[in-house]
């Protein structure tokens, strides 16, 4: 599109590739509480690449979504550190945390207002994005009259509004019904191609990282430690039905159920 | 820069032809969905919203005004303690004819208006400090709305032995009745907000200030807007009982005066039309001005399509 967009991109982008990630993640632990007391992270190290597609994945209490708060910013780590080259991330959570005062195109353009874009350009680009996620059309419309996908890509319009170059999704499509979930998985596939955004995606269904991620990242669960990862090289647009992605997601399970299994022995 | 390029260029060849066909059917899929999940938000017709809303109100006046000319037909008290509606009514005429019953209608009202907007530019700031800062939420949070709960006409005295009978006096009164709940109404508005708004704001970079402005405020206003409805109320209940005490020649005469006059002159006629007007100016303003600003709001944010 125009300029000022095109031109911020390149600079993130040009960040990361001087730093050679666009998160890393070094050596990172953290607990709550009392000092000593037990790590809900520990000791985590993971890089995402530039462009790169990786998912977290793990049960209860593996602290992937405390993960996704350090990387953001909305948290300090006890000890190790997290690296975020360029401008601060975007985040998108299961709730799709649009503010129910403005319309859809004025969640966006707030966003992009706060990232400092003059006026004048702000509409435009908004109306640009909602394109993006396929809402031509809904830019006047307020939050209550969208359907939870509806919503949910206006969330990631919202969240592609910061230019970021890292988006951090925490259980983004968990709240949504199955097809509607498949569509927006098609989507964010499709935006990540055209885009060169690295995405760091927390879940807990296996199906959903291996449908998604160019590499799955396992954690373990208290404390949450890394305990394998994958590397996934079936070639995208993937569904979650075919059956290369049924494959590794039966081999990840059971190692994830393996994981789960440890917690019930003692 | 390279390396992504690449990436992306070997991403979108190998998979352009299946996305292409893919997308165009994701597209379809997802404007179905679309068509299915939207809700239809459509407001009742005017007439039926007229019907169910005005009828009923209007009713109940016509019962009580009936029960009142009965009261009196039968002389439950003496005339000059209960006159009729017919009575009231013509008390009313009467200063009409004089010229000066609007001028004490607008004495009040002005002031009124006069007191809430300073109320409404003290409250605003008090409400926000209390809701946002711990020490200050700690040291004035309860007396705050302790205050609330004082009944406002219990400043008079002290306000006339401070100020004389005068405006300051007035006025002192109906800022302590409406500040207290302008701010509580913000407080609570603020209190109110799902903390899920405030992350969000934070992640895209409202912080400090323009996360008060963009966010916090924005987000309090339905609270905040309650808080102002009530600190009308309060407003124009003290003003009431501060025109009904500092009564001076030197000072414009606005309805609680009115009142003050009629109880002088043993005119229970006037008190009843002096009552009435107060009632009704109190009842218009809530639902001329604040009802529909509520209304409003509400049905923007989704929140009153359930309560018809």
């Amino acid at each position: 599109m125009t300029t000022p967009t095109l031109t911020q991109q390149a600079a993130t982008a040009g960040t990361q590739e001087t730093a050679g990630y666009a998160a890393r993640i070094d050596h990172v632990s953290k607990s709550f509480g009392r000092p000593g007391a037990q790590h809900v992270l520990d000791d985590i190290t993971v890089d995402v690449a530039p462009g790169e597609f990786v998912c977290l994945l793990g049960a209860s209490g593996c602290g992937k979504s405390t993960l996704l708060n350090l990387v953001a910013g909305l948290d300090e780590p006890t000890t190790g550190t997290i690296d975020v080259p360029g401008s601060r991330p975007a985040l998108m959570f299961q709730e799709h945390a649009l503010f129910p005062w403005l319309t859809a195109g004025k969640n966006i353009e707030l966003a992009l207002k706060l990232r400092g874009m003059p006026r004048a350009e702000r509409r435009p680009e908004a109306e640009r994005l909602l394109e993006l996620v396929r809402l031509k059309g809904a830019y006047g419309k307020r939050v209550h009259e969208l359907s939870g996908g509806m919503r949910q890509r206006v969330a990631m319009a919202r969240a592609l509004a910061q230019d970021s170059g890292l988006l951090l999704m925490d259980e983004p499509f968990a709240a949504l019904d199955a097809i509607t979930r498949d569509v927006l998985h098609d989507e964010l596939t499709r935006i990540w191609g055209e885009t060169n955004l690295s995405v760091l995606f927390v879940t807990h269904n296996v199906r959903e990282a291996v449908r998604l991620a160019e590499r799955v990242v396992l954690l373990s669960s208290r404390p949450g430690r890394i305990a394998r990862q994958w590397e996934v090289d079936i070639p995208q647009p993937r569904r979650i039905e075919d059956a290369a992605v049924a494959e590794l997601s039966v081999e990840i399970t059971e190692q994830l159920r393996g994981e789960i299994r440890r917690h019930g022995q003692h | 820069m390279a390396s992504t390029d690449t990436t992306t260029e070997t991403r979108n060849a190998a998979d352009a032809k299946a996305a292409d066909a893919r997308g165009s059917e994701t597209a379809g899929l997802e404007a179905g969905l679309d068509a299915l999940e939207t809700r239809v938000v459509s407001r009742p017709p005017v007439l039926r919203t007229l019907l169910t809303k005005a009828l009923p109100p209007l009713v109940a006046v016509v019962i009580v005004l009936a029960l009142w000319q009965l009261a009196y037909h039968f002389e439950v008290k003496p005339h000059y303690q209960l006159p009729s509606p017919v009575d009231v009514w013509g008390s009313l005429r009467e200063k009409w004819l004089e010229g000066t019953l609007l001028s004490y209608v607008w004495e009040s009202v002005s002031r009124g208006a006069l007191g809430f907007v300073a109320s409404l530019i003290i409250g605003t700031p008090l409400g926000l400090l209390v809701a946002r800062v711990r020490p200050v939420r700690a040291a004035i949070g309860p007396i705050l709305s302790g205050l609330q709960s004082l009944p406002s006409v219990a400043w008079v005295p002290a306000a006339i032995i401070w100020f004389g009978i005068t405006d300051a006096t007035i006025y002192a009164v109906v800022l302590l009745g409406a500040v207290p709940s302008i701010a509580n109404g913000l407080v609570s508005g603020v209190d109110r907000i799902p903390p899920l708004f405030l992350r969000a704001g934070r992640t895209i970079g409202a912080t400090g200030m323009k996360g008060v402005r963009h966010v916090l405020l924005p987000a309090a206003l339905p609270g905040y807007i309650s808080g102002l409805k009530q600190g009308w109320a309060f407003s124009w209940r003290s003003l009431m009982a501060a025109e009904l005490i500092a009564t001076s020649p030197d000072l414009g005469a606005g309805l609680g005066q009115l009142l003050d006059q009629g109880r002088v002159g043993s005119d229970m006629s006037l008190v009843l039309a002096a009552i009435l007007l107060i009632l009704i100016v109190g009842i218009g303003i809530e639902l001329l001005i604040f009802a529909p600003i509520e209304r409003r709001v509400l049905r923007s944010r989704g929140l009153l399509a359930h309560a018809r």
